[in-house]
């Protein structure tokens, strides 16, 4: 008769040897409680802090929609037409450099080409290249709409390829024995495989789009984020409480509104 | 007529799937091919429209040599090879229609594709080829809305739209049950009768190549182990092919297959009666 074990532990997955294990426990604790003692706590600062923060709210409670309305609505059309057109640019780029970044349909060379360009643009933040084109083309909407523009690309351009690179080859495949060029390939065999995940993810960048438009207006890229700086700037708090519950409004829309749209497409 | 001489294909694995395979295949011959998984028959069959690069070796389509061509020139001799595939490889979001035109992306431009402006004589082709395998009413659904049978027959209907020299077919029934199975195979045979098409079976299923095909042939990695009638296909012979096996058992599952579909057959008489 044989016996068997009546305990059973899972065995570790990441770092088998034991003193290992227990080593990088005490170092991660060590280095956190080093870094927690570092960071100067200055109680003085955070009971300021709170008071201002109280004025703060105190704004959004009495928002003030209408003595700054016509900025407001100046900056909210302003980013809208940002938003728009930079999504609508910015897909339309990422479109073939999206095919071109998809190893499975484009030769090596285009491959590596496009996949730089989408690392470039996904490497640089939107605040960052907002500062950077802003100091090249000077205040305003021009500005953030091609610094969304830009965003869009490595984002859309990725998802795009990664998409591509998961499509079911043998439709592919069928379609390249009847003779197809290269281009009908794309058409028939790809596209139609692609279609619903690329509106999808053109919708969520339209959304994604307004709310980095608000973002990069402060460092001057125009719409509705240079209102709201120069809001908080005037220590107008009931403004800058109107602007930022429109800003909210507007994004719960788009939110609801393209979550509806892209169910109603799968 | 389709004549392969010393073909031979090694993956960059270092894999033979092929070793010097010859063969020929007359204008009207359907040849079944049967070989354990494995043995290079998929492989074989890619190798003749080029959708797997042959290491080595000649294909020749009535006089044309299909190795060694260029790009352009592939395409236009890949419009005379119709291809069928194993799990139907329809484009699932295209309608019917559309899969069956895209047999015609070869002789059309992009900007046609494209727009779908497909000539007159393609669109009533098409019409044609969907009301002989069945499926007019089916024109506008999209392919992800038929059943299996009905996608293979969308599949046949595709192929024979680029009015093919030659047709290969990959595993036709491999995702279909029994019955379905026998009528796509009816379907093949009758269409390939009508119009002296020669044609290459992959086919796993013994019984069914026995049943339908005129000539068969066993690949065993990668080599002809056999070439017969489908009467010469002995027990010593699917030994050599598949290893060893009890035969006579799968025999008789394919013979429960027919008897119950002769069945099925009987109770449907009885229920339209």
């Amino acid at each position: 008769m044989n016996s068997y074990p009546t305990t059973w532990r899972r065995p570790p997955q990441i770092v088998t040897d034991r003193r290992w294990r227990i080593a990088l426990s005490v170092a991660v604790i060590a280095y956190l409680v080093i870094g927690l003692g570092s960071v100067e706590l200055n109680w003085q600062r955070i009971v300021q802090g709170g008071e201002r923060g109280l004025r703060f709210i105190n704004g959004f409670l009495q928002p003030d929609f209408t003595s700054r309305w016509k900025d407001i609505s100046n900056g909210l059309i302003e980013s809208l037409t940002m938003t728009l057109t930079s999504t609508v640019v910015g897909v339309a780029i990422s479109v073939p450099i999206g095919i071109g970044a998809a190893r499975n349909i484009a030769p090596a060379w285009v491959y590596y080409i496009c996949r730089s360009i989408i690392a470039v643009s996904r490497a640089l933040q939107e605040v960052i290249v907002a500062i950077f084109l802003v100091a090249m083309f000077g205040f305003g909407p021009f500005a953030g709409f091609l610094t969304l523009s830009f965003a869009t690309i490595g984002f859309i351009a990725k998802l795009l390829a990664e998409d591509i690179e998961d499509i079911d080859e043998a439709q592919a495949e069928a379609i390249r024995a009847t003779g197809a060029s290269w281009l009908q390939l794309v058409h028939y065999g790809v596209q139609p495989q692609v279609m619903p995940r690329l509106i999808g993810l053109s919708l969520y960048r339209l959304d994604i789009n307004f709310r980095e438009s608000a973002v990069i207006g402060i460092v001057g890229a125009g719409g509705i984020g240079a209102t709201l700086n120069t809001a908080i700037d005037r220590y107008e708090y009931d403004s800058a409480g109107a602007i930022l519950l429109v800003i909210i409004a507007i994004v719960m829309v788009a939110e609801y509104s393209s979550s509806y749209l892209r169910k109603f497409l799968q | 007529m389709l004549t392969l001489t010393d073909l031979t294909k090694t993956y960059r694995s270092g894999d033979k799937a092929l070793a010097e395979v010859s063969l020929t295949v007359p204008k009207g011959q359907v040849v079944g091919l049967i070989g354990p998984s494995g043995a290079g028959k998929s492989t074989l069959i890619r190798c003749i429209n080029r959708l797997v690069e042959p290491t080595s070796g000649k294909i020749i389509l009535s006089g044309t040599e299909l190795s060694g061509l260029g790009t352009r020139a592939l395409r236009r001799e890949r419009r005379r090879i119709g291809m069928i595939f194993q799990e139907y490889a329809l484009v699932e979001r295209l309608t019917v229609m559309e899969n069956v035109l895209s047999g015609r992306l070869g002789y059309v431009s992009f900007w046609q594709s494209f727009t779908r402006r497909f000539p007159p004589a393609d669109i009533e082709r098409a019409y044609r080829l969907l009301d002989r395998v069945g499926l007019m009413e089916h024109a506008d659904k999209r392919a992800d809305a038929l059943s299996g049978g009905q996608r293979q027959r969308v599949g046949i209907a595709r192929a024979l739209s680029q009015e093919p020299e030659l047709l290969l077919v990959d595993e036709p029934t491999a995702s279909l049950d029994p019955k379905t199975s026998r009528q796509i195979m009816r379907l093949l045979i009758e269409i390939c009768d009508e119009r002296g098409l020669p044609a290459i079976v992959n086919i796993h299923d013994v019984p069914l190549a026995q049943q339908f095909m005129q000539r068969i042939i066993g690949l065993r990695a990668g080599r002809v182990v056999f070439d017969g009638t489908p009467e010469q296909l002995t027990e010593s012979v699917l030994t050599t092919i598949y290893g060893a096996e009890d035969w006579t058992a799968m025999r008789k599952d394919g013979e429960a297959d027919r008897v119950a579909e002769a069945e099925a057959v009987a109770r449907l008489a009885m229920i339209s009666a």
